[in-house]
Protein backbone atom coordinates (compact mmCIF):
# COMPACT_ATOMS: atom_id res chain seq x y z
CA UNK A 1 0.00 0.00 0.00
CA UNK A 2 2.98 2.51 0.75
CA UNK A 3 4.40 1.58 -1.91
CA UNK A 4 1.63 2.49 -3.96
CA UNK A 5 1.30 5.88 -2.58
CA UNK A 6 4.74 6.58 -3.14
CA UNK A 7 4.79 5.50 -6.71
CA UNK A 8 1.34 7.92 -6.98
CA UNK A 9 3.52 10.75 -5.98
CA UNK A 10 6.32 10.14 -7.99
CA UNK A 11 4.32 10.03 -10.84
CA UNK A 12 1.89 12.87 -9.49
CA UNK A 13 5.02 15.22 -9.57
CA UNK A 14 5.91 14.47 -12.98
CA UNK A 15 2.23 15.01 -14.15
CA UNK A 16 2.00 18.33 -11.85
CA UNK A 17 4.52 20.10 -14.61
CA UNK A 18 2.14 19.00 -17.36
CA UNK A 19 -0.91 20.59 -14.89
CA UNK A 20 0.75 23.56 -14.30
CA UNK A 21 1.17 23.84 -18.31
CA UNK A 22 -2.72 23.47 -18.42
CA UNK A 23 -3.36 25.82 -15.99
CA UNK A 24 -1.15 28.78 -17.61
CA UNK A 25 -3.55 28.19 -20.84
CA UNK A 26 -6.99 26.96 -19.61
CA UNK A 27 -7.16 29.65 -16.23
CA UNK A 28 -4.56 32.32 -17.61
CA UNK A 29 -5.55 32.60 -20.91
CA UNK A 30 -8.31 31.03 -20.83
CA UNK A 31 -8.08 28.69 -23.61
CA UNK A 32 -9.08 25.31 -23.74
CA UNK A 33 -6.15 24.12 -25.38
CA UNK A 34 -5.54 20.73 -26.68
CA UNK A 35 -2.10 20.75 -28.03
CA UNK A 36 -0.80 19.29 -25.09
CA UNK A 37 -2.50 15.75 -25.77
CA UNK A 38 0.10 15.86 -28.75
CA UNK A 39 3.31 17.60 -26.85
CA UNK A 40 2.68 15.71 -23.89
CA UNK A 41 4.06 12.59 -26.70
CA UNK A 42 5.87 14.52 -28.18
CA UNK A 43 8.03 15.48 -25.51
CA UNK A 44 8.10 11.62 -24.76
CA UNK A 45 9.59 10.65 -28.46
CA UNK A 46 12.22 13.78 -28.76
CA UNK A 47 13.18 12.55 -25.39
CA UNK A 48 12.81 8.95 -25.94
CA UNK A 49 14.46 8.91 -29.45
CA UNK A 50 17.61 11.23 -28.69
CA UNK A 51 18.21 9.27 -25.36
CA UNK A 52 17.84 6.37 -27.61
CA UNK A 53 20.41 7.11 -29.93
CA UNK A 54 22.71 8.06 -27.29
CA UNK A 55 22.22 11.52 -26.14
CA UNK A 56 22.71 12.87 -23.00
CA UNK A 57 19.70 12.44 -21.39
CA UNK A 58 19.57 16.48 -19.56
CA UNK A 59 20.51 17.46 -23.28
CA UNK A 60 17.08 15.38 -25.00
CA UNK A 61 15.03 16.15 -22.02
CA UNK A 62 15.76 20.11 -22.82
CA UNK A 63 15.20 19.24 -26.65
CA UNK A 64 11.94 17.82 -25.83
CA UNK A 65 10.78 21.13 -24.01
CA UNK A 66 11.76 23.02 -26.90
CA UNK A 67 9.87 20.52 -28.90
CA UNK A 68 6.55 21.48 -27.00
CA UNK A 69 7.15 25.45 -27.27
CA UNK A 70 7.67 24.93 -31.30
CA UNK A 71 3.86 22.97 -31.04
CA UNK A 72 2.99 25.78 -28.92
CA UNK A 73 4.22 27.93 -31.58
CA UNK A 74 2.26 26.56 -34.59
CA UNK A 75 -1.16 26.20 -32.57
CA UNK A 76 -0.44 30.46 -31.29
CA UNK A 77 -0.01 31.35 -34.65
CA UNK A 78 -3.18 29.58 -36.12
CA UNK A 79 -5.20 30.75 -33.52
CA UNK A 80 -4.28 34.29 -33.82
CA UNK A 81 -2.59 35.10 -36.96
CA UNK A 82 -4.65 32.72 -38.93
CA UNK A 83 -7.91 33.65 -36.45
CA UNK A 84 -8.90 29.51 -36.34
CA UNK A 85 -10.92 29.25 -33.18
CA UNK A 86 -8.23 27.63 -30.04
CA UNK A 87 -10.37 24.78 -29.73
CA UNK A 88 -9.69 23.87 -33.47
CA UNK A 89 -6.45 25.24 -33.69
CA UNK A 90 -4.90 23.09 -30.97
CA UNK A 91 -6.94 19.94 -32.32
CA UNK A 92 -5.07 20.41 -35.82
CA UNK A 93 -1.88 20.96 -33.99
CA UNK A 94 -2.74 17.75 -31.78
CA UNK A 95 -3.78 15.69 -35.04
CA UNK A 96 -0.36 16.68 -36.66
CA UNK A 97 1.85 15.92 -33.96
CA UNK A 98 0.36 12.51 -34.23
CA UNK A 99 2.39 11.88 -37.72
CA UNK A 100 4.76 13.62 -36.41
CA UNK A 101 5.92 11.75 -33.40
CA UNK A 102 5.35 8.88 -35.34
CA UNK A 103 8.17 10.03 -37.46
CA UNK A 104 10.20 11.05 -34.30
CA UNK A 105 10.24 7.81 -33.01
CA UNK A 106 10.19 5.56 -35.98
CA UNK A 107 7.88 3.18 -34.68
CA UNK A 108 4.70 3.25 -32.31
CA UNK A 109 6.69 2.88 -29.34
CA UNK A 110 10.28 2.82 -28.12
CA UNK A 111 11.45 1.45 -25.12
CA UNK A 112 14.37 2.60 -22.60
CA UNK A 113 15.31 -0.16 -20.45
CA UNK A 114 18.16 -0.30 -19.06
CA UNK A 115 19.21 2.92 -21.22
CA UNK A 116 20.79 5.65 -18.79
CA UNK A 117 18.02 8.29 -18.40
CA UNK A 118 17.92 11.77 -15.91
CA UNK A 119 17.22 9.94 -13.04
CA UNK A 120 20.08 7.26 -13.25
CA UNK A 121 22.67 10.00 -11.53
CA UNK A 122 20.36 9.73 -8.40
CA UNK A 123 19.73 6.08 -8.44
CA UNK A 124 23.32 5.49 -8.60
CA UNK A 125 23.78 7.95 -5.45
CA UNK A 126 21.80 4.72 -3.66
CA UNK A 127 18.35 6.06 -4.03
CA UNK A 128 15.41 3.43 -5.27
CA UNK A 129 13.99 4.12 -8.84
CA UNK A 130 11.00 5.62 -7.55
CA UNK A 131 12.52 7.96 -4.90
CA UNK A 132 15.01 8.99 -7.44
CA UNK A 133 11.56 9.50 -9.59
CA UNK A 134 10.50 11.52 -6.53
CA UNK A 135 13.66 13.66 -5.89
CA UNK A 136 13.97 15.01 -9.52
CA UNK A 137 10.36 15.22 -9.71
CA UNK A 138 10.34 17.49 -6.29
CA UNK A 139 13.36 19.68 -7.77
CA UNK A 140 11.58 20.28 -11.03
CA UNK A 141 8.73 21.16 -10.07
CA UNK A 142 9.81 23.61 -7.01
CA UNK A 143 12.02 25.18 -9.61
CA UNK A 144 9.44 25.25 -11.96
CA UNK A 145 6.50 26.81 -9.68
CA UNK A 146 9.47 29.34 -8.88
CA UNK A 147 10.66 30.81 -12.21
CA UNK A 148 6.38 30.78 -12.56
CA UNK A 149 5.72 32.76 -9.59
CA UNK A 150 8.58 35.50 -11.23
CA UNK A 151 7.68 35.40 -14.44
CA UNK A 152 4.04 36.03 -13.98
CA UNK A 153 5.18 38.91 -11.91
CA UNK A 154 7.37 40.48 -14.85
CA UNK A 155 5.51 43.07 -17.02
CA UNK A 156 5.24 40.96 -19.33
CA UNK A 157 3.69 37.91 -17.36
CA UNK A 158 1.34 40.79 -15.92
CA UNK A 159 0.72 41.69 -20.01
CA UNK A 160 0.01 37.46 -20.19
CA UNK A 161 -2.57 37.61 -17.45
CA UNK A 162 -4.37 40.90 -18.61
CA UNK A 163 -4.52 39.41 -22.27
CA UNK A 164 -6.41 36.20 -20.79
CA UNK A 165 -8.46 38.06 -18.13
CA UNK A 166 -9.78 40.60 -20.49
CA UNK A 167 -8.27 41.26 -24.16
CA UNK A 168 -10.47 44.59 -24.91
CA UNK A 169 -8.65 45.98 -21.89
CA UNK A 170 -5.48 44.71 -23.10
CA UNK A 171 -4.82 46.12 -26.18
CA UNK A 172 -6.42 49.61 -25.08
CA UNK A 173 -3.07 49.36 -22.60
CA UNK A 174 -0.80 49.17 -25.48
CA UNK A 175 -0.72 45.02 -25.26
CA UNK A 176 -0.24 42.70 -28.32
CA UNK A 177 -2.63 40.66 -27.31
CA UNK A 178 -1.80 38.06 -30.36
CA UNK A 179 1.61 38.00 -29.18
CA UNK A 180 1.21 37.41 -25.44
CA UNK A 181 -1.76 34.70 -26.23
CA UNK A 182 1.63 32.62 -28.61
CA UNK A 183 4.07 33.47 -25.40
CA UNK A 184 1.33 31.64 -23.24
CA UNK A 185 0.98 28.87 -25.50
CA UNK A 186 4.50 28.37 -26.60
CA UNK A 187 5.34 28.31 -22.55
CA UNK A 188 2.80 25.53 -21.09
CA UNK A 189 3.31 23.65 -24.51
CA UNK A 190 7.36 23.31 -23.32
CA UNK A 191 5.85 22.40 -19.94
CA UNK A 192 3.71 19.58 -21.19
CA UNK A 193 6.50 18.04 -23.53
CA UNK A 194 9.41 18.28 -21.25
CA UNK A 195 6.31 16.59 -18.82
CA UNK A 196 6.10 14.05 -21.45
CA UNK A 197 9.98 13.71 -21.79
CA UNK A 198 10.22 12.68 -17.93
CA UNK A 199 7.01 10.31 -17.78
CA UNK A 200 8.62 8.36 -20.63
CA UNK A 201 11.95 8.19 -18.65
CA UNK A 202 10.93 7.08 -15.66
CA UNK A 203 8.58 4.21 -17.14
CA UNK A 204 11.44 3.65 -19.34
CA UNK A 205 9.45 4.10 -22.76
CA UNK A 206 7.54 6.23 -24.91
CA UNK A 207 4.24 5.01 -26.79
CA UNK A 208 2.12 7.46 -29.50
CA UNK A 209 -1.06 6.78 -27.59
CA UNK A 210 0.27 8.16 -24.17
CA UNK A 211 -1.33 11.90 -24.85
CA UNK A 212 -4.51 10.60 -25.54
CA UNK A 213 -7.48 11.78 -22.61
CA UNK A 214 -4.42 14.22 -20.92
CA UNK A 215 -5.99 17.17 -21.41
CA UNK A 216 -8.69 15.60 -19.35
CA UNK A 217 -5.85 14.30 -16.57
CA UNK A 218 -4.55 18.14 -16.61
CA UNK A 219 -8.09 19.61 -16.13
CA UNK A 220 -9.08 17.11 -13.92
CA UNK A 221 -5.85 18.08 -11.65
CA UNK A 222 -6.29 21.78 -11.83
CA UNK A 223 -9.84 21.51 -10.63
CA UNK A 224 -9.02 19.17 -7.92
CA UNK A 225 -5.96 21.38 -6.80
CA UNK A 226 -8.28 24.86 -6.45
CA UNK A 227 -11.22 23.16 -5.19
CA UNK A 228 -9.11 21.40 -2.06
CA UNK A 229 -6.32 23.13 -1.92
CA UNK A 230 -7.53 27.22 -2.64
CA UNK A 231 -6.80 29.55 -4.70
CA UNK A 232 -5.75 32.65 -2.62
CA UNK A 233 -2.77 34.05 -4.52
CA UNK A 234 -0.62 33.06 -6.89
CA UNK A 235 1.52 31.25 -5.10
CA UNK A 236 -1.10 29.20 -3.65
CA UNK A 237 -2.68 28.67 -7.16
CA UNK A 238 0.61 26.88 -8.01
CA UNK A 239 0.96 24.95 -4.71
CA UNK A 240 -2.39 24.01 -5.65
CA UNK A 241 -1.81 22.43 -8.84
CA UNK A 242 1.23 20.46 -7.84
CA UNK A 243 -0.60 18.95 -5.08
CA UNK A 244 -3.92 19.07 -7.29
CA UNK A 245 -2.01 16.24 -9.58
CA UNK A 246 -0.04 14.05 -6.93
CA UNK A 247 -4.06 14.06 -5.53
CA UNK A 248 -5.18 12.84 -8.71
CA UNK A 249 -2.71 10.02 -9.14
CA UNK A 250 -3.39 9.15 -5.32
CA UNK A 251 -7.27 8.84 -6.37
CA UNK A 252 -6.56 6.64 -9.63
CA UNK A 253 -4.11 4.60 -7.32
CA UNK A 254 -6.67 4.15 -4.79
CA UNK A 255 -9.67 3.06 -7.21
CA UNK A 256 -7.45 0.73 -9.41
CA UNK A 257 -6.10 -0.89 -5.79
CA UNK A 258 -9.94 -1.48 -4.94
CA UNK A 259 -10.52 -3.25 -8.37
CA UNK A 260 -11.60 -0.80 -10.76
CA UNK A 261 -10.81 -2.12 -14.27
CA UNK A 262 -8.03 -0.19 -15.91
CA UNK A 263 -9.89 0.33 -19.14
CA UNK A 264 -12.67 2.17 -17.14
CA UNK A 265 -10.17 4.73 -16.15
CA UNK A 266 -10.61 7.70 -18.76
CA UNK A 267 -14.50 7.04 -18.34
CA UNK A 268 -13.33 7.68 -14.29
CA UNK A 269 -11.72 10.48 -15.24
CA UNK A 270 -14.08 11.97 -17.90
CA UNK A 271 -17.23 12.03 -15.37
CA UNK A 272 -14.74 13.40 -12.13
CA UNK A 273 -13.83 16.63 -14.38
CA UNK A 274 -17.84 16.47 -15.86
CA UNK A 275 -19.00 16.56 -12.23
CA UNK A 276 -16.56 19.20 -11.39
CA UNK A 277 -16.99 21.61 -14.06
CA UNK A 278 -20.69 21.31 -13.41
CA UNK A 279 -20.85 22.32 -10.15
CA UNK A 280 -22.25 26.28 -10.61
CA UNK A 281 -24.61 24.90 -12.34
CA UNK A 282 -25.81 22.45 -9.56
CA UNK A 283 -25.37 25.25 -7.40
CA UNK A 284 -27.67 27.52 -8.81
CA UNK A 285 -29.97 24.27 -8.39
CA UNK A 286 -29.37 23.84 -4.91
CA UNK A 287 -29.63 27.51 -4.03
CA UNK A 288 -33.57 27.97 -4.22
CA UNK A 289 -34.03 24.57 -2.32
CA UNK A 290 -31.83 25.79 0.46
CA UNK A 291 -33.44 28.88 0.34
CA UNK A 292 -36.74 27.90 0.76
CA UNK A 293 -35.43 25.62 3.62
CA UNK A 294 -34.11 28.54 5.91
CA UNK A 295 -37.22 30.38 5.17
CA UNK A 296 -36.39 32.52 2.52
CA UNK A 297 -33.39 34.14 3.95
CA UNK A 298 -29.64 33.59 2.76
CA UNK B 1 -4.42 67.61 -32.55
CA UNK B 2 -7.00 64.84 -34.52
CA UNK B 3 -7.52 65.07 -38.18
CA UNK B 4 -9.89 62.92 -39.58
CA UNK B 5 -10.01 62.68 -43.59
CA UNK B 6 -13.04 61.85 -44.83
CA UNK B 7 -12.95 58.04 -43.76
CA UNK B 8 -15.80 55.89 -44.98
CA UNK B 9 -16.84 52.26 -42.68
CA UNK B 10 -18.95 49.84 -44.15
CA UNK B 11 -20.03 46.69 -42.36
CA UNK B 12 -21.16 43.44 -44.50
CA UNK B 13 -19.66 45.23 -47.26
CA UNK B 14 -20.77 43.60 -50.78
CA UNK B 15 -24.02 41.36 -49.05
CA UNK B 16 -27.56 42.32 -48.55
CA UNK B 17 -26.71 43.73 -45.02
CA UNK B 18 -24.24 46.14 -46.39
CA UNK B 19 -24.32 49.15 -43.85
CA UNK B 20 -22.33 52.31 -44.66
CA UNK B 21 -21.47 53.33 -40.94
CA UNK B 22 -19.26 56.46 -41.81
CA UNK B 23 -18.79 58.22 -45.01
CA UNK B 24 -16.64 60.85 -46.10
CA UNK B 25 -16.39 61.53 -42.28
CA UNK B 26 -14.20 64.78 -41.37
CA UNK B 27 -13.34 66.44 -38.37
CA UNK B 28 -10.37 68.13 -36.71
CA UNK B 29 -9.68 68.37 -33.10
CA UNK B 30 -7.10 71.61 -31.63
CA UNK B 31 -5.51 70.36 -28.47
CA UNK B 32 -7.20 70.65 -25.78
CA UNK B 33 -10.66 70.55 -27.14
CA UNK B 34 -13.10 69.22 -25.21
CA UNK B 35 -15.85 67.84 -27.86
CA UNK B 36 -18.90 65.75 -26.92
CA UNK B 37 -20.61 63.73 -29.76
CA UNK B 38 -24.47 63.09 -29.75
CA UNK B 39 -26.92 61.31 -32.17
CA UNK B 40 -29.17 58.59 -32.57
CA UNK B 41 -29.09 55.13 -32.57
CA UNK B 42 -26.91 53.65 -35.48
CA UNK B 43 -25.74 57.36 -36.42
CA UNK B 44 -22.52 55.76 -36.18
CA UNK B 45 -20.86 57.48 -32.96
CA UNK B 46 -19.18 53.97 -31.68
CA UNK B 47 -18.06 53.57 -35.03
CA UNK B 48 -16.39 56.66 -35.10
CA UNK B 49 -14.83 56.26 -31.85
CA UNK B 50 -13.42 52.51 -32.37
CA UNK B 51 -12.41 53.53 -35.99
CA UNK B 52 -9.98 56.28 -33.90
CA UNK B 53 -9.26 53.42 -31.48
CA UNK B 54 -7.99 51.55 -33.92
CA UNK B 55 -10.33 48.57 -33.25
CA UNK B 56 -11.04 48.13 -36.86
CA UNK B 57 -9.59 49.66 -39.65
CA UNK B 58 -11.28 52.13 -42.04
CA UNK B 59 -12.34 51.39 -45.76
CA UNK B 60 -10.80 55.10 -47.15
CA UNK B 61 -9.82 58.26 -46.06
CA UNK B 62 -7.06 58.90 -43.01
CA UNK B 63 -6.91 59.46 -39.12
CA UNK B 64 -3.66 61.77 -38.22
CA UNK B 65 -2.99 62.53 -34.43
CA UNK B 66 0.08 64.88 -33.61
CA UNK B 67 0.78 64.55 -36.83
CA UNK B 68 1.38 61.17 -37.41
CA UNK B 69 -0.66 59.20 -39.84
CA UNK B 70 -2.26 56.20 -37.27
CA UNK B 71 -4.37 54.76 -40.41
CA UNK B 72 -2.48 51.76 -40.31
CA UNK B 73 -1.59 50.89 -37.20
CA UNK B 74 -2.85 48.13 -34.93
CA UNK B 75 -4.94 48.90 -32.21
CA UNK B 76 -2.31 48.63 -29.53
CA UNK B 77 0.41 50.73 -30.98
CA UNK B 78 -2.58 53.59 -31.18
CA UNK B 79 -3.04 52.73 -27.04
CA UNK B 80 0.05 54.59 -26.79
CA UNK B 81 -1.34 57.68 -27.59
CA UNK B 82 -4.73 56.82 -27.07
CA UNK B 83 -6.68 56.83 -23.16
CA UNK B 84 -9.94 54.81 -23.57
CA UNK B 85 -13.24 54.45 -21.39
CA UNK B 86 -16.09 52.27 -22.46
CA UNK B 87 -19.59 51.95 -21.96
CA UNK B 88 -19.10 48.86 -20.25
CA UNK B 89 -17.69 48.99 -17.19
CA UNK B 90 -16.48 45.33 -16.94
CA UNK B 91 -14.56 46.32 -20.14
CA UNK B 92 -12.13 48.52 -19.02
CA UNK B 93 -10.31 47.06 -16.13
CA UNK B 94 -8.78 43.45 -15.76
CA UNK B 95 -11.49 41.74 -13.24
CA UNK B 96 -9.44 39.14 -11.54
CA UNK B 97 -6.50 41.67 -11.21
CA UNK B 98 -5.88 43.97 -8.64
CA UNK B 99 -6.43 47.20 -8.44
CA UNK B 100 -2.23 47.85 -8.15
CA UNK B 101 -2.29 45.60 -10.91
CA UNK B 102 -4.76 47.13 -13.56
CA UNK B 103 -2.92 50.81 -12.67
CA UNK B 104 0.18 49.48 -12.93
CA UNK B 105 -1.00 47.60 -16.56
CA UNK B 106 -1.88 51.15 -17.62
CA UNK B 107 1.06 52.97 -16.28
CA UNK B 108 3.37 50.94 -19.12
CA UNK B 109 1.06 52.00 -21.82
CA UNK B 110 2.93 52.68 -24.80
CA UNK B 111 6.14 51.46 -23.10
CA UNK B 112 8.35 48.33 -24.31
CA UNK B 113 7.64 45.38 -21.89
CA UNK B 114 10.15 43.73 -20.15
CA UNK B 115 10.80 41.31 -17.40
CA UNK B 116 11.59 43.86 -14.61
CA UNK B 117 8.66 43.51 -12.09
CA UNK B 118 5.29 44.14 -13.04
CA UNK B 119 4.87 46.63 -10.10
CA UNK B 120 7.03 48.83 -7.89
CA UNK B 121 6.95 50.16 -4.62
CA UNK B 122 7.34 53.45 -5.50
CA UNK B 123 4.77 53.09 -8.17
CA UNK B 124 2.30 52.59 -4.97
CA UNK B 125 2.73 55.17 -3.52
CA UNK B 126 2.00 57.11 -6.29
CA UNK B 127 -1.15 54.86 -7.30
CA UNK B 128 -2.31 55.76 -3.19
CA UNK B 129 -1.96 59.42 -4.13
CA UNK B 130 -3.89 59.44 -7.56
CA UNK B 131 -6.64 56.75 -6.09
CA UNK B 132 -7.26 58.99 -2.74
CA UNK B 133 -7.87 61.65 -5.41
CA UNK B 134 -10.98 59.82 -6.64
CA UNK B 135 -12.39 59.87 -3.07
CA UNK B 136 -13.37 56.23 -3.06
CA UNK B 137 -11.69 55.02 -0.68
CA UNK B 138 -9.88 52.41 -3.03
CA UNK B 139 -6.46 53.93 -1.67
CA UNK B 140 -6.67 51.27 1.33
CA UNK B 141 -7.55 48.45 -1.66
CA UNK B 142 -4.39 47.83 -3.80
CA UNK B 143 -4.34 44.48 -3.58
CA UNK B 144 -8.26 44.30 -3.67
CA UNK B 145 -9.33 42.31 -7.05
CA UNK B 146 -11.10 44.49 -9.19
CA UNK B 147 -13.94 42.37 -9.99
CA UNK B 148 -15.40 42.81 -6.34
CA UNK B 149 -15.63 46.85 -7.45
CA UNK B 150 -19.01 48.70 -8.05
CA UNK B 151 -19.79 49.94 -11.70
CA UNK B 152 -19.07 53.34 -11.12
CA UNK B 153 -15.93 52.74 -8.99
CA UNK B 154 -14.72 50.29 -11.72
CA UNK B 155 -15.53 53.27 -14.05
CA UNK B 156 -14.23 55.90 -12.17
CA UNK B 157 -10.31 53.62 -12.39
CA UNK B 158 -10.67 52.80 -15.66
CA UNK B 159 -11.06 57.04 -16.49
CA UNK B 160 -7.52 57.39 -13.87
CA UNK B 161 -5.79 54.25 -16.01
CA UNK B 162 -6.69 55.94 -19.58
CA UNK B 163 -5.37 59.67 -17.97
CA UNK B 164 -2.59 57.89 -15.60
CA UNK B 165 0.07 58.13 -18.63
CA UNK B 166 -1.18 61.68 -20.31
CA UNK B 167 -2.68 60.66 -23.57
CA UNK B 168 -2.43 62.65 -26.51
CA UNK B 169 -6.23 61.95 -27.18
CA UNK B 170 -8.95 60.42 -24.57
CA UNK B 171 -12.14 58.54 -25.49
CA UNK B 172 -15.53 58.58 -23.52
CA UNK B 173 -17.47 56.06 -25.20
CA UNK B 174 -21.19 56.37 -23.45
CA UNK B 175 -18.89 55.87 -19.93
CA UNK B 176 -21.39 56.80 -18.26
CA UNK B 177 -24.66 54.96 -19.34
CA UNK B 178 -24.79 51.94 -17.42
CA UNK B 179 -24.58 53.71 -14.21
CA UNK B 180 -27.47 55.16 -12.60
CA UNK B 181 -27.67 58.77 -12.48
CA UNK B 182 -26.02 59.88 -9.23
CA UNK B 183 -23.07 58.10 -9.98
CA UNK B 184 -23.20 58.52 -14.06
CA UNK B 185 -22.84 62.77 -12.36
CA UNK B 186 -20.17 61.38 -10.00
CA UNK B 187 -18.11 60.02 -12.54
CA UNK B 188 -18.86 62.47 -15.60
CA UNK B 189 -17.23 65.55 -12.51
CA UNK B 190 -14.23 63.00 -12.62
CA UNK B 191 -13.88 63.29 -15.93
CA UNK B 192 -14.41 67.11 -16.63
CA UNK B 193 -11.94 67.22 -13.97
CA UNK B 194 -9.17 64.98 -15.52
CA UNK B 195 -9.73 66.12 -18.80
CA UNK B 196 -9.36 70.07 -17.16
CA UNK B 197 -6.30 69.30 -15.60
CA UNK B 198 -4.25 67.04 -18.18
CA UNK B 199 -5.68 69.57 -20.64
CA UNK B 200 -6.43 67.01 -22.62
CA UNK B 201 -8.20 66.40 -25.98
CA UNK B 202 -11.34 64.69 -25.57
CA UNK B 203 -13.90 62.89 -27.69
CA UNK B 204 -16.96 61.97 -25.53
CA UNK B 205 -19.50 59.64 -27.19
CA UNK B 206 -22.81 60.11 -25.01
CA UNK B 207 -26.33 59.71 -25.62
CA UNK B 208 -27.73 62.33 -23.06
CA UNK B 209 -28.39 65.75 -24.53
CA UNK B 210 -27.67 67.74 -21.38
CA UNK B 211 -24.41 65.65 -20.89
CA UNK B 212 -23.90 66.62 -24.03
CA UNK B 213 -24.81 70.40 -23.61
CA UNK B 214 -23.26 70.99 -20.44
CA UNK B 215 -19.44 69.21 -20.93
CA UNK B 216 -16.75 69.84 -23.34
CA UNK B 217 -16.16 72.91 -25.44
CA UNK B 218 -18.02 71.91 -28.32
CA UNK B 219 -20.69 69.39 -29.46
CA UNK B 220 -21.19 67.40 -32.43
CA UNK B 221 -24.20 65.75 -33.95
CA UNK B 222 -23.95 62.88 -35.94
CA UNK B 223 -26.87 61.44 -38.12
CA UNK B 224 -26.39 58.65 -40.66
CA UNK B 225 -22.65 58.42 -40.70
CA UNK B 226 -21.60 61.88 -40.90
CA UNK B 227 -21.43 65.06 -38.97
CA UNK B 228 -24.60 67.01 -39.26
CA UNK B 229 -24.25 70.10 -36.51
CA UNK B 230 -20.73 70.99 -34.99
CA UNK B 231 -21.67 74.03 -32.61
CA UNK B 232 -18.97 75.82 -30.34
CA UNK B 233 -18.01 78.51 -28.59
CA UNK B 234 -20.71 80.99 -27.42
CA UNK B 235 -23.41 79.37 -29.09
CA UNK B 236 -22.58 75.91 -27.54
CA UNK B 237 -22.39 77.80 -24.22
CA UNK B 238 -26.09 78.86 -24.35
CA UNK B 239 -27.59 76.03 -26.38
CA UNK B 240 -30.62 74.43 -24.71
CA UNK B 241 -31.74 70.79 -24.94
CA UNK B 242 -34.87 72.46 -27.29
CA UNK B 243 -32.36 74.52 -29.59
CA UNK B 244 -30.64 71.26 -30.37
CA UNK B 245 -33.96 69.11 -31.43
CA UNK B 246 -35.04 72.35 -33.18
CA UNK B 247 -31.61 72.65 -34.97
CA UNK B 248 -31.65 68.60 -35.73
CA UNK B 249 -35.17 68.21 -37.29
CA UNK B 250 -33.69 71.25 -39.60
CA UNK B 251 -30.55 69.44 -40.70
CA UNK B 252 -31.67 66.04 -40.86
CA UNK B 253 -35.55 67.24 -41.93
CA UNK B 254 -36.36 64.41 -39.31
CA UNK B 255 -37.88 64.04 -35.59
CA UNK B 256 -34.97 63.17 -33.28
CA UNK B 257 -36.24 59.57 -32.29
CA UNK B 258 -34.26 58.33 -29.99
CA UNK B 259 -36.16 57.88 -26.27
CA UNK B 260 -33.51 57.54 -24.23
CA UNK B 261 -31.88 60.97 -25.54
CA UNK B 262 -34.71 63.03 -24.94
CA UNK B 263 -35.70 61.51 -21.48
CA UNK B 264 -32.60 61.50 -19.14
Amino acid sequence: MFEILLGAISLGLLWAIMTIGVYITYRILDIADLTVEGSIAMGAAIAAFSIFNGMNPFIATCLAFVGGMLAGLVTGILHTKLKIPALLAGILTMIALYSVNLRIMGKANLSLLRIDTVFTPLENLGLSPTNAVMLFGFISVMAIVGLLYWFFGTEIGCAIRATGNNPQMARAQGINTNNMIILGLVISNGLVALSGSLIAQSQSFADIQMGIGSIVIGLASVIIGEVIFGTRNFFNCLISLVLGAITYRIIIALVLKMGMPANDLKLFTAITVAIALSLPVFKSYLRPIKKSMNGGDL
Amino acid sequence: MLIINEIEKKFNAGTVNEKVALRNFSLSLAEGDFVTVIGGNGAGKSTFLNCVAGVFGVDKGSILIDGQDVTKLPEHKRSAVIGRVFQDPMMGTAGNMGIEENLALAYRRGKTRSLSWGISNKEREIYKEYLSHLDLGLENRLHAKVGLLSGGQRQALTLLMATLKKPKLLLLDEHTAALDPKTADKVLKLSDRFVHEGNLTTLMVTHNMRHAIEHGNRLIMMHEGHVILDISGEEKQSLTVEDLLKRFGQVSGEEFANDRALLS
